[in-house]
């Protein structure tokens, strides 16, 4: 029997938090432990990792994680976050308030520092019937908004930041995790999604205003389940611009996964084929949009088989 | 070693300790997680592929993503071998490779699953300018830019100012010795490059006979003052040993050499210490040679309670009571064996006026 957190409530999750063992969640294939004393960390924890199950005491746990003030006579006047991996601290601290939007990158430095099991990407992804929809993008292109927008349009949610490709199956393994949304997409995707539920806006990151939502339930309980790649979307967010899909090279859809590698250097000739094999599997795209609406409507359409664009062509 | 100090496991599977039968889980993972901090996932990984030994899925998952990035790695140190060679071809001197890149090079067991941050070679100190200029036409430009780094490494160190390739990022260390020149133990350069090897099957390029690769090893793990890769030195040595003492003359070369590059202290240190932690074999012969390179009976004593809490994997589940003050002692040890008091409390003040060039902070969105 799983055991999610929310069944666990409030008290005993930041008992847990707080407890030399830590809280032991499942995140898609990785077990992490967490450690936090921070209150405003725990609530955000139990607040946007509800619907994960809790791991057993005896599980393998793949990274040791924890957020903490750091020691020192600062904290009375300048309070800080420090993010800890295995008992080390890998990075210097961050202004107090940042607790866990600096768990969640250092959660993200996690897997793709260490996850070399799999070709990893920096792009969203998201599934519909069995078909993964990569989104690959460096940060500011709008992905985050567009995958927002998409897991609250029928998509299944299978990470908003990393794209974990399996070089043995070829398939693409889901790693959902709460989505972080920048700036004025916070309000957007608000607008578009009223049952969103939001965790604490945090002001004046590296990154400007972040939020983080709760991944859906639905995509948490099919974090076994992995998708075949189906289409590739270079997307990138252009003010005023209606919804267009335009049919892309596939060498340059080639090109762009691998600039949005982390660890392609790692995989010599087999990285190369891997990324020819998810590339011949796919139909490719680039995508301007400013409406998540009618980027949502295009999306539904390119699922069905009914948008313009090429089809995918079997090898 | 007191029985109510943690494990290490590092050490344990490393050594080839590892208790038979069935291991928890979660047993695995703390396997694992220490090993990975110690930097060597890599190697248990690879002894344990050796060995027949697997663990849980996810172990395997962690094994397999480690030794991608050794074999990444070394295939990288091949490639950057090569462009080196080419640079320096018309040198007219020696180019020892130093270290992993020897160990990569000559194909030995001390290779495996091991990671790298940087090459090191040594040229004698003769052609060093001359080397320097070279590399730099190949690509490679001097990093430490301020006065004081440059002066530290020029006139005090063992090796240039770390050089940096302009495309590939890689770094490169150029030696002229094997310890630096303000250092308290001074073994002879020209003895190094006299009994050097040429690397078989590479033209050009050459590595330090087995003997001198061990003892260099050594002084490089028991006069440094960073203790973090600490235990990976000691399993780096333990490999050597266990692979050159197939040769039944190798012992008696070991203290040979050791006498005659005036290194005979750590040696003495580095085998009692590989011995203990990872079960190296000692020939009996060699101990009973070193018997005089050991310090007084306190002295040791107090070695033994520094280094046995030192040569642990840094993850904080392993560490000793007095962990952070052995440490501490060896910082400030590492220091006083490579400068005279004067000169190392200068050093130390003008690094402590300096403000703390931490990391930044982490940036997971941009790839790397």
């Amino acid at each position: 029997m799983t055991t999610l957190l929310q069944s666990l409530g409030a008290d005993a999750t930041r008992r847990a938090l707080r407890s030399p063992g830590g809280l032991l969640l499942q995140m898609g294939p990785f077990v992490a432990r967490l450690a936090t004393r921070i209150p405003a960390v725990s609530t955000a924890i139990e607040t946007l990792y509800a619907a994960y199950p809790v791991a057993s005491a005896d599980t393998f746990v793949d990274f040791d994680v924890g957020v903490h003030r750091p020691a020192s006579w600062r904290h009375w006047w300048q309070p800080q976050v420090v993010f800890s991996f295995e008992g080390q601290e890998p990075f210097n601290p961050l202004p107090g308030g940042q607790g866990f939007p600096l768990l969640e990158w250092g959660l993200n430095w996690c897997v793709y520092g260490i996850c070399h099991q799999y070709l990893i990407l920096h792009a969203a992804v998201l599934e519909r019937n069995g078909r993964a929809l990569v989104l690959p993008a460096p940060s500011g292109s709008g992905k985050s908004t567009l995958c927002s927008a998409l897991l609250f349009s029928g998509w299944r949610l299978l990470s908003d930041e990393l794209t974990l490709i399996c070089p043995k199956q070829g398939h693409i393994v889901p790693n959902p995790r709460p989505v972080s949304l920048k700036n004025d997409s916070i309000d957007v995707i608000r607008r578009f999604a009223p049952q969103m539920r939001l965790g604490s806006t945090v002001r004046d990151t590296v990154k400007g205003v972040v939020a983080h939502f709760a991944a859906p339930p639905d995509a948490v309980r099919a974090a076994h389940q992995p998708a075949t790649p189906g289409w590739i979307v270079l997307p990138k967010y252009v003010a005023g611009s209606p919804a267009r899909l335009e049919p892309i090279e596939r060498a340059r859809a080639f090109m762009q996964l691998v600039e949005n590698a982390f660890n392609y250097d790692l995989f010599g000739a087999e990285g190369f084929n891997l990324v020819g094999s998810v590339i011949d599997r796919s139909a490719c795209f680039s995508f301007e949009y400013s409406d998540v609406h009618e980027a949502a409507a295009l999306f539904a359409r390119l699922a069905d088989g009914q948008a313009d664009g090429q089809e995918p062509t079997a090898h | 070693m007191p029985m109510h100090w943690p494990e290490d496991l590092t050490s344990t599977a490393l050594s080839g300790r590892m208790p038979p039968g069935p291991w928890p889980d979660e047993r695995w993972s703390t396997l694992f997680r220490q090993a990975r901090v110690a930097g060597l996932l890599g190697r248990v990984a690879a002894q344990l592929d050796e060995s027949g030994r697997a663990g849980p899925a996810a172990a395997a998952r962690h094994a397999e993503a480690a030794l991608r990035v050794c074999r990444a790695q070394q295939d990288e140190i091949c490639r950057e071998i090569r462009f080196i060679q080419h640079a320096l071809a018309g040198l007219g001197a020696p180019v020892v490779l130093l270290k992993g890149a020897a160990y990569v090079m000559a194909g030995l067991p001390a290779a495996q699953g091991r990671v790298f941050s940087d090459i090191d070679i040594m040229v004698p100190k003769a052609v060093l300018a001359q080397a320097e200029s070279m590399l730099m036409l190949g690509g490679w430009m001097t990093t430490h830019h301020t006065a004081y780094d440059q002066r530290y490494y020029r006139q005090w160190m063992h090796e240039l100012p770390p050089m940096e390739h302009v495309q590939r990022s890689t770094v490169l260390d150029v030696h002229h010795t094997i310890l630096p020149e303000t250092a308290r133990l001074r073994p002879d350069p020209h003895k190094l490059f006299e009994a050097s090897e040429a690397v078989p099957g590479q033209t050009g390029l050459r590595m330090l006979c087995a003997p001198d690769m061990v003892l260099h090893s050594m002084t490089h793990l028991f006069m440094n003052d960073d203790m973090n890769h600490a235990l990976r030195d000691l399993s780096d040595l333990d490999l050597l040993l266990r692979h050159f003492a197939r040769d039944a003359q190798f012992w008696t070369q070991l203290v040979e050499r050791a006498a005659l590059l005036d290194l005979r202290r750590p040696l003495f240190y580095g085998l009692r210490y590989t011995a203990r932690l990872l079960g190296t074999p000692v020939a009996p012969q060699a101990s009973a040679a070193l018997r005089s390179a050991a310090p007084g009976a306190a002295l040791l004593k107090l070695m033994d309670a520094i280094w046995l809490r030192a040569l642990r994997s840094p993850h904080p589940a392993t560490a000793p009571a007095g962990r952070a003050a052995a440490l501490g002692a060896l910082y400030v040890r590492g220091h006083w064996l490579r400068m005279p008091p004067l000169l190392l409390a200068r050093h130390l003040t003008i690094k402590a006026l300096r403000r703390h060039e931490g990391e930044t902070p982490p940036e997971p969105e941009t790839p790397h």
